[in-house]
């Protein structure tokens, strides 16, 4: 097994890694959302291969549809505009950039064997 | 004031134990700054206005744009806060004894102080019929009213008076669809402003436009027709000007009778004397405005009137300010035409240019020794004028001939820092360049809100864009982090140098990754130069989610289908097939505005099989999704209407299917109407077509929306051709030069120029830009193809239509609806778990 890529926040033990899709699936600078379980999960993929996985709902319209935003930066660090209404979210915190106080959440993801993994506490 | 009155006022002031009562008669413009100028320095005491019209003031300068558009809450002007104003409220007498003012009602009103800012009437000559129904001032919001509703239906009409006032009416007669008439008594328009070459130059201008122009005439009576309302102006000569609609802008008169009526000294010709602190004849009592004789005259431009309140409120805070009289220097520009006029309008040499061709007239009077500038007067190109203003009355900064041609930059002219720029607010180039240095301002709206400049006529505003530039501001032409460039200039590099991906574009002349943006911005530059399919390759990441899934996204991340519908027609069996598609698929259905149907409650994975069923029956996308063509609306038009001279779902058809997928700074409206009736509401739109009996009426920079504006006549009885090519031009250059998000109206009103410069680089090709454009629009018209089929027919382009990627066939289980009206309503997302 080789691990392209692994969240530091990826502590072993009480992750489960959920497989969702193949890594060639994303494109560059774009999103997609996946089901995990009940939770909704939104993928991307930056133009530097790198992968964030973030909560796919949009917290100021309460829509799921995190994924479907505009990939890009904001001095260094990657972001996701929602498509609603723009609010920009650090692709690596979830933290909005806009409004420190409104945030998404954020999951560990990796690559194993060109397949994406999704880390979920598994109490949730 | 005697030692008695003295006295007695201070006991009064004792008595009521409060602070001084100041009431103000009029609430214009004038009155506005005075309370406004009153409450903003602290004034302690009670502040009452009495208006006698039905509402605020308002700003009279922008009279004009009522008509075009704009309502009566834009042309307001904010209540000042801890103020008493009540309209309707007309004063009758003034009781000096009794310091009162009496309301027609009868109400006593008592003050301290009164300010009197009854403004001026218009002056309406008294020949016989001039009181008839249809014939109007031109001063107030209630007078425009009156105007548009006689205007209903068209016809000819009449303004009596070539001045400042008179052209405005004019431009709002005819931008009201009269044929207009300007019955002017000199012999020349804008006596006052403007000499004869001028004057001459100014009626080519306003002729080429249609307007009919009677210099050298009077008025010697208005006569009524059959249904006893005006119908033709009588000139001396005995000549008649048929007119439904005859306005009087002659000049105004000084509404000073409530000062006559009190005893205070009135000019001999109107006009309530005041000193040079604004006061009248009775101390207690100061005049601003229209209504005051000051400095020996009565002045009617916004400046001076707005100075003389700012003083007036100075001297009642315990001030010393005075008002010595004012610069009656103007740039505007009326229908469509720049005329400025600054300094003398004669003087021992002067420095003419003409060229009648261009419609340009510049003069420049200098003393005797040619070394000092005395004054000038431009028309067709008032750019001089900023620049050299302020030197009027110093020695010139350069050659006479030279400054003529000095363009509005003042390029290589040092401005002394006391030369005004803002004339209406009385504030120099010093002021503004300390403001910008002290308070770090960035921008335009803060130099307004700072400094008063630019808030009155505006004029000034491009003049304050260039010294915020050159205090090394950057004014914000920039995209966002990632460009340093307005999307203008990015369209010109991406055009030039042939860029075909955002990647090398950000690499080459950008920084960063790009952002929400810059990307889409960059993605409709490469769609409008026609880089093939908008979700292919490394495009597909620039687009908007609008654009991504080729539907437009709704509130609960469900999207809407709107096939395309060319020109509102449709036959039967299509109307069936959109109706079986949305049974199917459970759609919720809805004509829009732009007589199509739009479908909405689709998930994403839905749109392909959605579409597959539209394209198959004949449809194509209606880009609903995209900031480029939405539709050609249109009226039946000559083929089944009996009012039609044209037929206009033809063109309408013909139109839409031209310009369809045209990909542009912002969403593009358009429509066609069969007859001046105007069914299609054309003028409302981006570019609006209405029939004529010899052809086709074009207007631009039409808006709905936030703010509204009706579409400008480009030019009018063009056959098809000649419109065809005429649209082309105007979307292509458009397209070129516009900001992001952009619409065609503020792209026409930000255009250095406006119409008049839109016509030179379109019609008279002064950029020489014209065959480039022309043919970019037949790249476009020959490379379209259809978004949603092509997308359809290529698995690649289908791939992203899933709604999860680990589960495509699952519907996102957070889209719920319920029913309403017996279709499909999307149920509430709930909000609570927002999280903070």
């Amino acid at each position: 097994m080789s691990v392209l890529q692994q969240s530091p926040a990826a502590a072993a033990g009480e992750r489960a890694w959920t497989p969702v899709c193949r890594y060639a699936d994303l494109s560059p600078d774009r999103g997609a959302a996946a089901l995990v379980g009940r939770r909704q999960i939104a993928l991307f993929r930056t133009f530097d291969g790198r992968l964030y996985a973030i909560g796919n709902r949009d917290p100021y319209s309460g829509a799921y549809v995190m994924a479907r935003g505009i990939v890009g930066s904001r001095g260094q660090e990657p972001t996701v505009a929602s498509p609603m209404h723009k609010q920009v979210f650090s692709l690596a915190s979830g933290v909005s950039l806009d409004d420190p106080a409104t945030a998404v959440p954020t999951y560990p993801v990796r690559v194993v064997d060109g397949t994406v993994e999704v880390g979920l506490d598994r109490a949730a | 004031m005697s030692a008695t009155e003295e006295r007695s006022a201070t006991r009064r002031h004792v008595r009521e134990g409060c602070g001084r009562r100041v009431v103000v008669v009029g609430y214009g413009p004038a009155a506005h700054r005075l309370v406004e100028a009153l409450t903003g320095n602290g004034f302690d005491g009670t502040v009452t206005v009495l208006g006698e019209e039905p509402r605020p003031a308002y700003d009279r300068v922008a009279l004009t744009s009522y008509l075009a558009g704009r309502t009566a809450e834009d042309l307001a002007y904010p209540a000042p806060a801890g103020v008493t104003a009540r309209v309707g409220t007309r004063v009758t007498a003034i009781d000096r004894e009794g310091r009162t003012v009496v309301t027609a009602s009868g109400e006593a009103v008592p003050y301290d102080v009164l300010v009197l800012a009854t403004g001026s009437a218009p002056f309406v000559p008294a020949v016989p019929g001039s009181d008839l129904p249809g014939c109007f001032a031109y001063r107030t919001i209630d007078d425009l009213d009156a105007i548009r509703e006689a205007a209903r239906g068209g016809g000819p009409g009449v303004v009596v008076g070539g001045g400042l006032l008179g052209l405005e009416a004019a431009d709002a007669l005819r931008g009201l669809g009269l044929d207009t008439h300007v019955v002017e008594m000199s012999d020349r328009l804008l006596p006052r402003q403007v000499d004869e070459g001028g004057g001459a130059v100014l009626r080519n201008h306003i002729e080429a436009l249609g307007l009919t122009v009677h210099t050298g005439a009077g008025v010697r009576a208005v006569e009524a027709g059959p249904d006893g309302r005006a119908a033709r102006l009588v000139k001396p000569d005995g000549e008649a000007v048929e007119a439904r609609v005859v306005v009087f802008s002659a000049g105004v008169r000084p509404r000073d009778e409530l000062a006559r009526g009190c005893g205070l000294a009135v000019g001999e010709r109107g006009g309530v004397v005041v000193d040079s602190g604004m006061r009248t004849s009775d101390p207690h009592i100061y005049a601003v405005g229209e209504c005051a004789l000051a400095a020996g005259m009565v002045y009617g431009l916004a400046g001076p009137c707005l100075a003389q309140a700012e003083v007036a409120a100075d001297r009642i805070l315990g001030g010393a300010a005075t008002f010595e009289g004012a610069d009656l220097s103007t740039r505007l520009k009326l229908l469509g035409v720049e005329v400025a006029q600054f300094g003398a309008t004669s003087g021992a040499l002067d420095v003419t240019y003409m060229d009648p061709v261009a419609g340009v007239y510049k003069k420049l009077f200098v003393s005797d020794d040619a070394r000092t500038l005395l004054g000038g007067i431009c028309v067709g190109d008032a750019a001089p004028y900023d620049t050299l203003r302020p030197f009027v009355g110093r020695d010139l900064p350069g050659a006479p001939s030279d400054l003529l041609f000095a363009g509005a930059g003042g390029d290589g002219i040092d401005l002394p820092d006391d030369a005004l720029v803002c004339s209406c607010n009385n504030v120099t180039r010093g002021r503004v360049r300390a403001a910008i240095a002290e308070h770090g301002l960035t921008d335009v709206r803060g130099v307004k809100e700072c400094t008063r400049a630019g808030t009155t006529c505006g004029s000034c505003v491009p003049a304050l864009g260039r010294m915020l530039a050159e205090s090394g501001v950057d004014t914000g032409r920039a995209l966002c982090e990632h460009f340093a460039y307005g999307r203008a200039e990015l369209f010109d590099i991406v055009r030039v140098r042939g860029i075909m991906t955002f990647s090398r574009l950000i690499a080459e002349h950008g920084t960063g990754r790009g952002c929400d943006v810059c990307k889409p911005v960059v993605a409709s530059i490469l769609a409008s130069l026609g880089n093939g399919h908008i979700l292919d390759g490394e495009q597909a990441a620039l687009q908007d989610t609008n654009d991504h899934f080729l539907a437009n996204i709704q509130k609960n991340g469900t999207y809407s289908v709107v096939p395309r519908i060319p020109g509102g027609e449709i036959t039967p069996e299509r109307l069936i097939v959109i109706g079986e598609v949305a049974r199917d698929f459970g759609l919720y259905t809805k004509i829009t505005g732009g007589q199509r149907i739009d479908l909405l409650g689709a998930r994403v994975e839905q749109l392909p099989a959605i579409w597959k069923r539209l394209v198959d029956a004949g449809f194509e996308s209606g880009h609903a999704y995209g900031k480029a063509l939405r539709t050609v609306k249109s009226c039946v038009g000559s083929t089944w209407c009996r009012y039609g001279v044209q037929d206009s779902v033809a063109l309408a058809i013909a139109l839409e299917l031209r310009y369809r997928g045209l990909r542009a700074p912002h969403k593009l409206k358009s429509a066609v109407s069969g007859c001046a009736r105007e069914c299609a509401e054309a003028r409302s739109k981006d570019f609006g077509v209405i029939a004529t009996e010899r052809g086709w009426n074009l207007y631009v920079g039409g808006n709905g929306g936030f703010t509204p504006r009706h579409a400008d006549l480009l030019a009018a009885d063009l056959p098809t051709e000649e419109l065809v090519r005429l649209i082309d031009r105007f979307l292509m250059f458009y397209i070129r030069t516009a900001d992001r998000l952009q619409r065609t109206s503020a792209w026409l009103e930000s255009l250095d120029g406006g119409l008049g410069r839109l016509r030179e680089v379109i019609v008279e090709d002064s950029l020489g830009i014209c065959a480039d454009l022309d043919a970019q629009m037949e790249r476009h018209v020959a490379g379209y193809a259809d978004e949603w089929r092509a997308t359809l027919e290529d698995p690649e382009r289908l791939r992203r239509f899933v709604g999860f990627v680990n589960a495509p066939g699952t519907p996102d289980p957070s889209i719920e609806f319920e029913t309403e009206r017996d279709q499909i309503k999307p149920v509430l997302i709930p909000l609570e778990a927002v999280s903070r």
